[in-house]
C-alpha cells in the first residue's frame, strides 16, 4: 500500500557477493565506531526504473552524536540519499539499515499543513501516532519552546516567516525524538542571516538532543559549520569523492566561520566540488 | 535564493520537492475588515453596471415598441415589471406573494438536491481517488451524467421517479453533481507531494491520510464545484417545473403558468427575477461559507483588491 518497507526486507535483497568485497572505503568506515550506527548505508546504489543511475557504491554511517552532512553537485543523488534511508524510496543495491521507527524527515520546504496552526502543525507527528492528546500537547509545547516559537502557537503557516515555518517544521519532528534526522536541505530557500540564526539554533540542538544527523545542503560554509564529518558526492552517479572530520568542538560559535581553519576547510571541499563537477 | 538543487529533469523522483520547494517563503499579509466608506466604494462598479443594464432596457423597450400595450405585453419597462409583477403585494394570485409561496417549494428542491449532490459527489471523488483504475471506471460516466440531455428524456425520468419531488431531486442531482465531483477530485489529487511523502513517514491508514490530509487539501477546490453546483442546482430546480406537473409547484410553474398569457408578461419578469435572485443568493451564501472555512489559510481567502 505504501512505499515503506521495513528494513528488514531490504536486507534480505542484498546482494552478499558485493557485501563482500571490503575496499579501503569501507574498512575506513568501521574504524573507530564502538557503539553501534543509527543509520548505515554499504554499497549502496540506486537506479531508477528509467534507467538513471543516481547513486553508485555509496558507503558510510552515522553514529548517535555525529553530524554528518553530504554537499555535492546538483542532481548528484544528494536527497535521493534521504528518501532511501527514511524509506520513502526503495533502493537498488547494497544496504540501508536504519531504525525507520524513529526517524525525522525535515524536507526542503516547511511542509506544513496550512490549515493547521503552528500548535496543530507541531501536534501533527505525534498525533499520527496516535499519541494521547495530553501527551502530544505537552510535547508540542516543549518543542516549540526549543525552536524558539513560543507566543505563535496560533497562528496559521501563511503568517509566518520562511525562518519561522522552517522551525515550526523542526519542531514537529523533534516532537517524537526521533534517533535519526534527516534533512534535505531544510535552509535552502532562506535568506543567508535567517540560515545562519538558524544554523546556529540547530546547533545548540543538536548538542542538547545528540541525535544522529545526516545533512543535505549545497553550501559548503554551512556544512562545515554544522556537521562533525562533512562527505563530498560526485555527479551522477553519486559517488563518495571526499570525506572530511571536521575539527571544531560541539560548540560552534557563530564567529567560527570567520576562523582561517573554517575557510581552509572550505577550499578544500570547494575543490572537490569542482573536481565533481567537470 | 538557490533552491533549485536538483535539477528536475534530471532526477524524476525528486522533481515534485524541486517544484514545491521554489516559493517557500510566502509574504504576510492579512486585510483586516475593511471600513464603511472601503465597503461602500466596493459597490459603486457593479452599481454602475446595473444603473447601465437598466437604461439599456428602457432604451430597448422604448424604441422596439411604439404600442404602449404591446410594449408591456412583450417587453415591459422595468418600472412596470415591479408595479404590475411585483406589487400588487398581498394579492392572492398575483404578484409578491404567490410568487414567495412558489418559491418555499423550489428552494426545498433546491436545498436537498444540492445537500444529495454533495455527499454524493465528493463520495464518487474519494472512491475515484482511491486508485487510478476507479477514476478510468466511473469518470466517463460521470461525464455521461452532465451530457446526458435531461430534457430530453423527461418521459423516462417521469416513469423511473414519478411525477412529484422524487424527479426534481432527480434532475437537480444531474445538473449539480458533475462540478463538486470534477473539483473535489482535482483537489484531491492535487495534494502535495511532500505532504504525502511527510503521511507516508508516519505509516498512517488510507482512511487517515483521507480525513487528515487529502480532503482538508481538497476543501477550497471542492467548495469551488460547490459553488458552481448551486447555480445549477436552482436552475435544474426550476426547469423541472416545466416538465414534472404533479407535486409541490415551485417558482418554474408559476413562470410556466404566465407565460402562457401575454397580458402576465409583468409577472413573468417578476417570476423570473425572483428565480434567478434566488440563485444569486445561493452562489454569495457558498462563497461566504466557503470564505469562513478557508480564511484563515488559502491563499484565495486574503486577495481583496
Amino acid at each position: 500500500m505504501f512505499t515503506l518497507v521495513g528494513w528488514a526486507s531490504t536486507v534480505a535483497t542484498t546482494n552478499f557477493t558485493e557485501d563482500m568485497m571490503t575496499d579501503t572505503e569501507y574498512a575506513s568506515d568501521l574504524s573507530g565506531t564502538a557503539t553501534s550506527p543509527r543509520l548505515r548505508f554499504e554499497h549502496l546504489s540506486m537506479v531508477f526504473p528509467d534507467g538513471t543511475h543516481a547513486i553508485d557504491d555509496v558507503s558510510f554511517s552515522v553514529d548517535p552524536g555525529e553530524f554528518v552532512t553530504v554537499v555535492g553537485p546538483s542532481g548528484c543523488g544528494k536527497s535521493t540519499l534521504l528518501r532511501i534511508a527514511s524509506g520513502l524510496t526503495q533502493h537498488t543495491g547494497g544496504v540501508c539499515d536504519v531504525n525507520r521507527d524513529s526517524i525525522g524527515y525535515v524536507f526542503q520546504d516547511a511542509t506544513l499543513l496550512p490549515w493547521r496552526t503552528v500548535q496543530k502543525n507541531v501536534e501533527l507527528n505525534a498525533e499520527l501516532h496516535g499519541m494521547s492528546k495530553q501527551d502530544r500537547q505537552r510535547l508540542s509545547a516543549e518543542a516549540i519552546e526549543l525552536v524558539n516559537l513560543v507566543g505563535h502557537e496560533d497562528k496559521f503557516p501563511k503568517q509566518l516567516s520562511g525562518g519561522m515555518k522552517m522551525r515550526c517544521s523542526l519542531a514537529r519532528s523533534l516532537v517524537l525524538n526521533p534517533e535519526v534526522f534527516l534533512f534535505d536541505e531544510p535552509f535552502g530557500a532562506l535568506d543567508e542571516i535567517t540560515r545562519e540564526r538558524l544554523n546556529d539554533e540547530l546547533i545548540n540542538l543538536f548538542n542538547s538532543e545528540k541525535f544522529a544527523a545526516l545533512f543535505i545542503t549545497h553550501s559548503i560554509a554551512e556544512a562545515v559549520f554544522l556537521s562533525t564529518r562533512v562527505l563530498v558526492m560526485s555527479a551522477r552517479p553519486g559517488r563518495l569523492i571526499g570525506d572530511y572530520q571536521i575539527p571544531f568542538g560541539a560548540e560552534r560559535p557563530h564567529d567560527i566561520r570567520f576562523e582561517p581553519e573554517f575557510a581552509e576547510i572550505c577550499g578544500l571541499i570547494n575543490n572537490d566540488l569542482k573536481d565533481a563537477h567537470t | 535564493m538557490t533552491a533549485l538543487d536538483e535539477s528536475p529533469a534530471e532526477v524524476p523522483q525528486e522533481s515534485m520537492a524541486v517544484t514545491a520547494a521554489v516559493g517557500a517563503s510566502v509574504p504576510v499579509h492579512q486585510p483586516k475588515g475593511s471600513s464603511k466608506g472601503h465597503r461602500l466604494k466596493n459597490l459603486i462598479p457593479p452599481l454602475v453596471t446595473f444603473a447601465i443594464f437598466i437604461g439599456v432596457w428602457y432604451l430597448y423597450s422604448w424604441s422596439r415598441f411604439d404600442n404602449p400595450a404591446q410594449r408591456r405585453n412583450a417587453l415591459p419597462y422595468p418600472h412596470t415589471v415591479i408595479t404590475d409583477g411585483f406589487l400588487p403585494l398581498w394579492d392572492e394570485s398575483n404578484g409578491l406573494r404567490p410568487i414567495l409561496g412558489y418559491m418555499w417549494p423550489t428552494v426545498k428542491v433546491t436545498l436537498i438536491g444540492l445537500g444529495i449532490s454533495i455527499v454524493l459527489g465528493v463520495a464518487i471523488a474519494v472512491v475515484m481517488n482511491l486508485s487510478k483504475g476507479m477514476e478510468r471506471a466511473l469518470f466517463p460516466y460521470a461525464v455521461i451524467l452532465q451530457t446526458v440531455p435531461i430534457l430530453a428524456i423527461t418521459p423516462l425520468l417521469t416513469q423511473l421517479f414519478g411525477d412529484e419531488i422524487g424527479v426534481r431531486l432527480v434532475v437537480v442531482v444531474l445538473i449539480a453533481i458533475f462540478p463538486v465531483i470534477t473539483n473535489t477530485l482535482f483537489g484531491l489529487q492535487s495534494t502535495d507531494r511532500l505532504h504525502h511523502d511527510l503521511f507516508t513517514l508516519n505509516h498512517v491508514s488510507r482512511w487517515t491520510r483521507l480525513r487528515k490530509l487529502e480532503l482538508p487539501s481538497a476543501l477550497p477546490a471542492m467548495m469551488a464545484g460547490i459553488r458552481i453546483a448551486s447555480g445549477g442546482a436552482v436552475i435544474g430546480a426550476i426547469v423541472a417545473d416545466f416538465f414534472f406537473n404533479q407535486g409541490e409547484k415551485g417558482i418554474g410553474y408559476y413562470i410556466r403558468n404566465r407565460q402562457q398569457r401575454a397580458a402576465n408578461r409583468p409577472e413573468m419578469f417578476a417570476g423570473t427575477i425572483t428565480a434567478s435572485m434566488f440563485g444569486v443568493v445561493m452562489f454569495l451564501i457558498v462563497g461566504a461559507i466557503t470564505a469562513r472555512a478557508i480564511r484563515n489559510w488559502h491563499e484565495s481567502a486574503s486577495r481583496q483588491t
